[in-house]
């Protein structure tokens, strides 16, 4: 018998309640103070087609999910026929026993549960669609996990439908509890077991990308909606009355990123966000921002493309998109966190340097981070230090002339020019798109256009000079050092856990501040490896091609993948043992 | 008190000479100095084109941004702070060709702001090309041969699309433009005046003259502004007579009026030191 570790895997129809029944599952674990990472995989549609959630639960902290499955429950054959080869030995499958299954397509050590489904709801007069509670109550049994948790799960989700849906949600899947317990007690080998309350939250890279804005003061969030940056776009909806925070669904991503430069300008902390082929629309809106030396936060949150691509799979394809949107040269600080904890970290810095810099922030998330769920430790806000940069001191605005502009974009040593925003006195001054002078006036002289390019330029050297150089995770010296950014994290961090059986040392460079970049870093490391390999989730190696253009040096291997799901850490593990032994 | 020395920049605007945009920056001026707003608490924001450059020839707060987005910067302008008196300017190709959707959606917001469109029905700083508002069969430099389609109807989008203030005036009449910009800021909403605005230099259809003997007042023909109906066919009216003035005005809640989130003080005074998640932390757990 294996005890709390286990993938729990749900598949059906879009519209049966797959995700709903697999949030439920992932809550109870949470809520035992297991640990778990969950993910999903859903087409772009409404109804039908086939969707899954996965769930993995340890009683350790885990960073992502694995290959194998120990547990499917399948609404339907396809999810069996398409998902039964993710089966570990003694594994299982849960489904309605109406279905005809050809025992030949089914290995012989995978354990088959029937359930009549149908029956079960008949009888306790439920309705059809209560068909997921009763799988969910029979998985349940078959890993004698604790019901009551179940149950607590269940009421606190429905809290708002009433105490009939309640009701009949538990009992369904009490029904399909107790008929597991009834026919097959003490029949499957992997069991969960609670291990008292975890008081961590259960959340998604989006919840804490929200989390960390609203921490940080955002006021103001404009967006089109675009998967996966979607679910941006109705938490801070349904917070902005909580928070005091005007969230507009804009008429298209171009309103989305003029509406955050207005704002911005206006002096409270702005940010939109989008995917994609909403950033392409942003871009100029991006490239203003970067002349009017406004501060806002854009979220980058990638999928598949190029176009429209795979809407709701995940990819790391935009990195140079990132690093180059808009024309010209000014300073682009993108942000690339790699976990659920960097969302909140790192969003709420974004907006500190946003503002201390005075330019346009991108954090570059993808779907894998944005929609996966894991459990965190709640966010520690002695962490927290709002930083709004430097505003006009009352003297200068004194000092300032009565017939002139005042000198918004003044030259100073670091680029960063004491800032004024409307209402404020003796600070007037009208910014421009077009190149200007110290006062915001229009001018096209040589001069004037090589000094305002080196200020704003020197604001980047001012930040590459603050930032946290990036760490090593795993000894100093190895056989081979791993160099990712992004979600790409989870997986390396699981096949660092694998490997630590092997004789491959191996450590692992996150690659956190895409730009500026940690050139200086990044070459040292590279030197003082054997080898070094980019793990990336896109075709070319975009990570890679950056390392060789900043430090001159070519990576060993890139490990690539490009099929719109994340990496499996026993694909890294695998990879990385052909590069050791080749 | 403000005064016209005081919105006075040194810079000159470098408009060609007899533009009708200065009889819209003077009127502006004119305006301001009339309702005695403070420049620090106005803030001009534009697009580009001629009319874009206006920002920077009058000393309040502006903002001159990209081609046809003054009005989603503009609207959260107004948003971030409330108390500010918020104006976009723009010109027809700036608003009614790239801009058009903004301009669509800014007004069924009904946001108070006054977005003043320097109409000239040509493109002036790209040298001549049509416009959305140019005639059907005028020959500019990308229509050679005569514009194809039908002009764009500002008037009667407006009025279709929530705007609760919609008015046309005249860059060659100074008096009635400041006096329809002053009625534009003085109603609680969002307030179009499309003026006509000579191009001296690529429009030579729609001149002075072509205006002057063809605009009168809606106010000189009992015109009720609070009827939409009337107001519509009024938009119809085009050719010999041209009307100007306001068309249509109606007071309806703004958008910020539906907003719990201002209704105390404007989004920028609210403190943001120290915004306490734990609640939101709590409900993840």
């Amino acid at each position: 018998m294996i005890k709390n570790r286990l993938t729990w895997k749900i598949g059906g129809k879009a519209g049966e309640g797959i995700m709903a029944t697999g949030m439920i599952f992932s809550q109870s674990c949470s809520r035992g103070g297991l640990h778990v990472y969950d993910i999903n995989e859903y087409p772009s549609l409404i109804k039908g087609g086939h969707n899954t959630l996965q769930v993995r639960v340890e009683d350790r902290e885990i960073f992502s999910q694995v290959r194998d499955v120990n547990l499917l429950i399948a609404l339907n054959k396809d999810t069996i026929l398409l998902h039964k080869d993710e089966l570990v030995d003694g594994g299982g499958i849960i489904y309605d026993s109406s279905e005809v299954i050809d025992d030949n397509e089914i290995r012989k050590n995978i354990k088959l549960y029937p359930i009549p489904f149908n029956n079960i709801i008949k009888e306790i007069g439920a309705q059809a669609i209560m068909k997921n509670n009763v799988a969910l109550g029979a998985s349940i049994a078959l890993i004698d996990y604790d019901f009551g948790i179940v149950g607590e799960v269940i009421r606190d989700n429905f809290k708002r439908k009433g105490d009939k849906i309640i009701d009949e949600n538990t009992r369904s899947a009490r029904a399909g509890y107790d008929f597991v317990r009834k026919n097959f007690k003490n029949d499957f080998d992997f069991r969960l077991e609670k291990i008292g309350k975890s008081g961590r939250m259960l959340l998604t890279g989006n919840d804490a990308i929200c989390m960390g804005a609203i921490r940080a003061g955002c006021k103001f969030y404009s967006a089109y909606p675009m998967t996966p940056a979607s679910s941006i776009l109705h938490f801070m909806a349904a917070q902005e009355r909580r928070f005091n925070i005007v969230v507009k669904h804009t008429e298209d991503e171009i309103s989305a990123i003029n509406m955050a430069i207005g704002a911005g300008f206006t002096g409270v902390r702005a940010m939109c966000g989008t995917s994609g082929g909403g950033f392409c629309l942003m871009t100029e809106g991006y490239g203003l921002a970067g002349m009017l030396e406004v501060p806002i936060v854009v979220i980058l949150s990638m999928r598949p493309g190029p176009s429209t691509g795979m809407p709701t799979w995940s990819e790391q394809g935009d990195l140079k998109f990132a690093l180059n949107a808009s024309q010209g040269d000014f300073p682009r600080p993108v942000l690339v966190p790699g976990d659920i904890e960097e969302n909140f970290y790192l969003t709420q810095e974004a907006f500190n340097i946003a503002e201390k810099y005075q330019t346009p922030v991108i954090v570059l998330s993808d779907k894998n981070l944005a929609e996966s769920h894991k459990t965190t430790e709640k966010f520690d806000e002695r962490k927290i230090t709002i930083d709004r940069g430097s505003f006009a001191a009352p003297g200068d605005l004194a000092a300032s002339s009565d017939t002139t502009f005042f000198k918004r974009y003044k030259y100073t040593e670091n680029g960063i020019s004491p800032r004024t925003i409307p209402g404020m006195k003796k600070g007037i001054y009208t910014g421009a798109s077009d190149e200007h002078d110290e006062e915001g006036n229009i001018r096209e002289d040589a001069d004037i256009r090589v000094k305002m390019m080196q200020k704003r330029g020197r604001k980047m050297i001012a930040l590459s000079k603050e930032l946290k150089e990036p760490e090593l995770t795993g000894p100093n010296s190895a056989d081979i050092t791993i160099i990712s950014a992004g979600s790409t994290k989870g997986p390396i961090i699981e096949a660092m856990i694998l490997l630590e059986k092997d004789d491959i040392k191996v450590n692992f460079l996150q690659i956190v501040y895409l730009n500026p970049f940690p050139s200086e870093k990044v070459a040292k490391v590279i030197e003082s490896t054997k080898r070094t390999v980019v793990v990336e989730n896109n075709f070319s190696g975009q990570l890679a091609d950056i390392i060789k253009e900043k430090t001159g040096r070519d990576v060993d291997k890139r490990i690539l993948k490009y099929d719109g799901r994340p990496f499996y850490p026993e694909e890294i593990l695998a990879s990385i043992k052909e590069v050791a032994h080749g | 008190m403000v005064n016209m020395t005081f919105l006075n920049t040194i810079d000159k605007p470098n408009w060609c000479p007899g533009c009708g945009d200065f009889g819209i920056l003077i009127a502006l001026k004119g305006a301001i100095v009339e309702l005695n707003i403070e420049p620090e608490n106005i803030v001009l924001v534009s697009g580009i084109g001629c009319s874009g450059k206006l920002p920077h020839w009058i000393r309040t707060y502006g903002l001159h941004g990209i081609h046809g987005r003054a009005l989603p910067v503009a609207s959260a302008v107004k948003l971030a702070n409330n108390e500010l008196t918020v104006f976009a300017v723009g010109g027809d190709g700036d608003g009614y060709g790239i801009g058009m959707c903004h301009f669509i959606h800014a007004m069924r917001r009904n946001i108070d702001m006054t977005y003043i469109v320097h109409n000239n029905m040509i493109y002036g700083l790209t040298t001549g090309q049509t416009s959305p508002t140019s005639e059907k069969g005028m020959r500019t430099k990308s229509t050679p041969s005569g514009v194809i389609e039908v002009p764009v109807n500002p008037m009667a989008l407006a009025i279709s699309s929530g705007a609760t203030f919609v008015a046309r005036s005249f860059a060659g009449d100074v008096k009635h433009l400041q006096k329809t910009i002053v009625d534009a800021v003085k109603h609680r909403g969002f307030s179009l005046i499309d003026v006509f605005q000579p191009c001296v230099s690529y429009n030579h259809v729609n001149t002075y003259d072509w205006y002057k003997h063809r605009v009168y007042d809606l106010s000189t023909v009992g015109h009720d502004i609070a009827d939409k109906m009337k107001a519509f066919t009024k938009s119809q009216e085009w050719g010999d007579k041209i009307p100007i003035g306001v068309f249509y005005k109606v007071l309806q809640p703004t958008y910020e009026d539906e907003l719990p989130q201002i209704k105390d003080k404007p989004l920028v005074k609210h403190p943001i030191d120290n915004v306490d998640i734990g609640g939101l932390m709590d409900d993840f757990v």
